[in-house]
């Protein structure tokens, strides 16, 4: 039996992000959730390994798992009818506002007491909602496992050796990993084999009747009663604000020429010093040069 | 005097005309140190790695650890996390820097998690505040978020730093540091990540990403031969173009032109930006732009706001209108 595991993660779809125009801050609980697009690919290539070990008639259960509000079982019902046997959510208020070290404790947490006889843990390299890239390698580091990060393509070597294909800092490296072990799944390659797979919405729904998300508490995966992820978490955010709300723009309106004229007079130096060379401003008109 | 005022920048030097990011945090992290009052250290693990020691003396380092054995030839993981930590434990700096490579991108989280210490991804910025406490300035959802983050009891302080971020400072021959030579520790783990074949296959053209001046276009300039007008004006700016999705899905210009989260991340002094509506995927690739000058027929457009200054009129005119006065000002 071969037990792979997936952390996927439930991400505020960027395109439709709802902003506060005035404070420049993200309306969070108006954003609509989808499957945050690295975690797709950690499934792609989940579901892939999946159906290539059972060509081999190996027994294979794919395990999917969340940390997240409520909400959040939707993509674990999304996993399941793509082809996951199990999804299980991590839900607690106490588990809110986790940085990415609580983040990956609570995943070890699960990890040893829902699915301890695991092979190979599979995630996202980079989340599109806080781009830390950091939970795989934490959760790997307090399980005590090898991690790769950034697999372009992984072959089960043989058994209990992953073979993974990535690009790396201008290298192209072939590596080999001893199981169990974790890997990051690169959704930035062009051309990677793991595009997710296209999810039938009548599928969806018979999982939804048929089966149910396991859900599991702090207290479920044995985390002590004192356990609070934003009190405990090693880094705190100081405030979030948005770049652009903060800029104040120069409008120019009117004629082309008198636009162009006022952008050199007025900035014409800065675009001068990033060109490296000099241009005649306006105090300079008529003046010889030699 | 001790460690915990002390900033620890790892050496990454593998590629090292490549990429520079270890001389540019060493640049930052000697104003930081002015603010604590520590000494800048950097950490080099290798073999035969003297040359990396001396440039990094020359762009800032107080003093340099050094571990240079033939066990360390190959950049790897496992170990050199093992040394990291273990200095780290041995020495407590009070902040450590990790360059943002995808190396120091899987180095820094496994040892922030060994050190039981925060780590703040791919910083932007940062600043040593009143309480003598680094904030760690990231951006988040694209560059559309900047969080500012501080670690205030778990030491050390650790961040990694997106490339291009900082200026390196200019390399000094006369700058003088301290080399501290370490025996390799016996309790190497036996490593469970083994590389069987790696191959240096350097990144593509880099001149979009390292341009002062940049010019972007999109789907307001019209037609393929407008969109050519710009590669004119990039000659007389010395700049390079780049462009949106859907001008690259046109064939107006190549995919190596993107510049975008699929494309390319741009940092220029300079952008200019023509026809360009500003949609999200595009724009979070132009958080390192220090001055952008937006043309759109659209007052309302997304990159017009994002603009420092925004030109209300066809892209093609002010394309025109620009070239005819760079001209003009360009002294013999």
């Amino acid at each position: 039996m071969i037990n792979l595991i997936a952390c996927i993660k439930q991400v505020p779809m960027v395109s439709e992000l709802p902003w506060d125009a005035r404070t420049g801050t993200l309306k969070r609980e108006l954003a609509q959730g989808m499957m945050d697009p690295a975690s797709a690919h950690a499934l792609e290539a989940a579901l892939q390994l999946k159906e290539k070990l059972a060509v081999r008639d190996s027994a294979v259960t794919l395990t999917v798992v969340a940390m997240g509000p409520p909400m959040a079982a939707e993509i674990l019902y999304q996993a399941m009818a793509l082809g996951a046997d199990r999804g299980v959510l991590l839900t607690d208020r106490a588990m809110a506002g986790a940085d990415t070290f609580l983040t990956a404790h609570v995943l070890a947490r699960f990890v040893r007491t829902a699915c301890p006889a695991f092979d190979l843990i599979l995630c996202g390299s980079q989340t599109s909602d806080s781009e830390t890239g950091q939970v795989g390698a934490q959760l790997a580091e307090e399980l005590d496992i090898p991690a790769l990060g950034y697999a372009r393509s992984l072959e089960w070597y043989r058994q209990g050796c992953l073979r993974v294909e990535r690009h790396v800092d201008d290298f192209l490296e072939l590596m080999e990993m001893d199981l169990p072990g974790l890997v990051t799944v690169d959704h930035e390659d062009d051309h990677t084999p793991y595009r997710p797979r296209y999810t039938a919405m009548d599928g969806v729904q018979s999982v939804f009747e048929a089966r149910e998300v396991e859900i599991l508490s702090a207290a479920d995966l044995g985390l002590a009663e004192a356990f609070n992820a934003l009190t405990q978490s090693p880094t705190r955010i100081l405030d979030v604000y948005s770049p652009t709300a903060q800029k104040e723009t120069r409008l120019l309106k009117g004629a082309v020429k008198k636009s162009v004229d006022t952008l050199f007079e007025e900035y014409g130096k800065i675009i001068s010093g990033a060109m490296g060379k000099d241009l005649k401003t306006h105090d300079h008109e008529g003046e010889e040069t030699e | 005097m001790t460690h915990a005022k002390d900033i620890w920048v790892l050496g990454d030097y593998r590629n090292y005309f490549q990429s520079r990011v270890t001389l540019q945090i060493l640049a930052r992290a000697t104003e930081l140190a002015a603010a604590t009052g520590g000494r800048v250290c950097a950490l080099v693990f290798g073999h035969g790695v003297d040359e990396y020691v001396g440039e990094y003396i020359a762009h800032g380092a107080d003093r340099v650890y050094v571990m240079d054995d033939p066990a360390l030839a190959d950049y790897n993981l496992e170990t050199y996390t093992h040394l990291l930590s273990g200095l780290a434990r041995e020495y407590r700096p009070g902040i450590l820097l990790v360059g943002a490579t995808r190396f120091g991108r899987e180095i820094a989280p496994r040892t922030a998690k060994r050190l039981e210490t925060g780590l703040t991804a791919d910083c932007i910025d940062l600043e040593i505040n009143d309480e003598g406490l680094l904030v760690q300035i990231a951006p988040s959802f694209g560059g559309n978020l900047i969080a500012r983050i501080i670690t205030p009891e778990a030491r050390p302080q650790m961040a990694t730093v997106r490339p291009g971020t900082f200026q390196e400072l200019a390399h000094d021959d006369d700058a003088t540091g301290e080399i501290i030579r370490l025996e390799l520790p016996k309790d190497l783990p036996v490593p469970r990540i083994r590389c069987i074949k790696s191959q240096y296959q350097p990144a593509r053209n880099q001149k979009l990403e390292q341009a002062d001046t940049v010019i972007t276009g999109g789907r307001g300039m019209g037609s393929k031969r407008k969109f050519k007008k710009l590669f004119e004006l990039a000659d007389l700016l010395h700049g390079e173009v780049g462009a949106t999705r859907p001008v690259v899905y046109s064939n107006w210009i190549g995919h190596d032109a993107l510049v975008g989260q699929a494309g390319k991340h741009i940092k220029p002094k300079v952008l200019f930006s023509f026809g360009v509506s500003g949609a999200i995927q595009h724009t979070a690739a132009l958080s390192g732009a220090d001055f952008i000058v937006a043309v759109n027929k659209n007052p309302n457009a997304t990159m017009m706001k994002l603009a420092d200054v925004a030109i209300v009129a066809d892209a093609n005119q002010v394309c025109l209108g620009i070239m005819r006065a760079v001209r003009e000002k360009i002294r013999d």
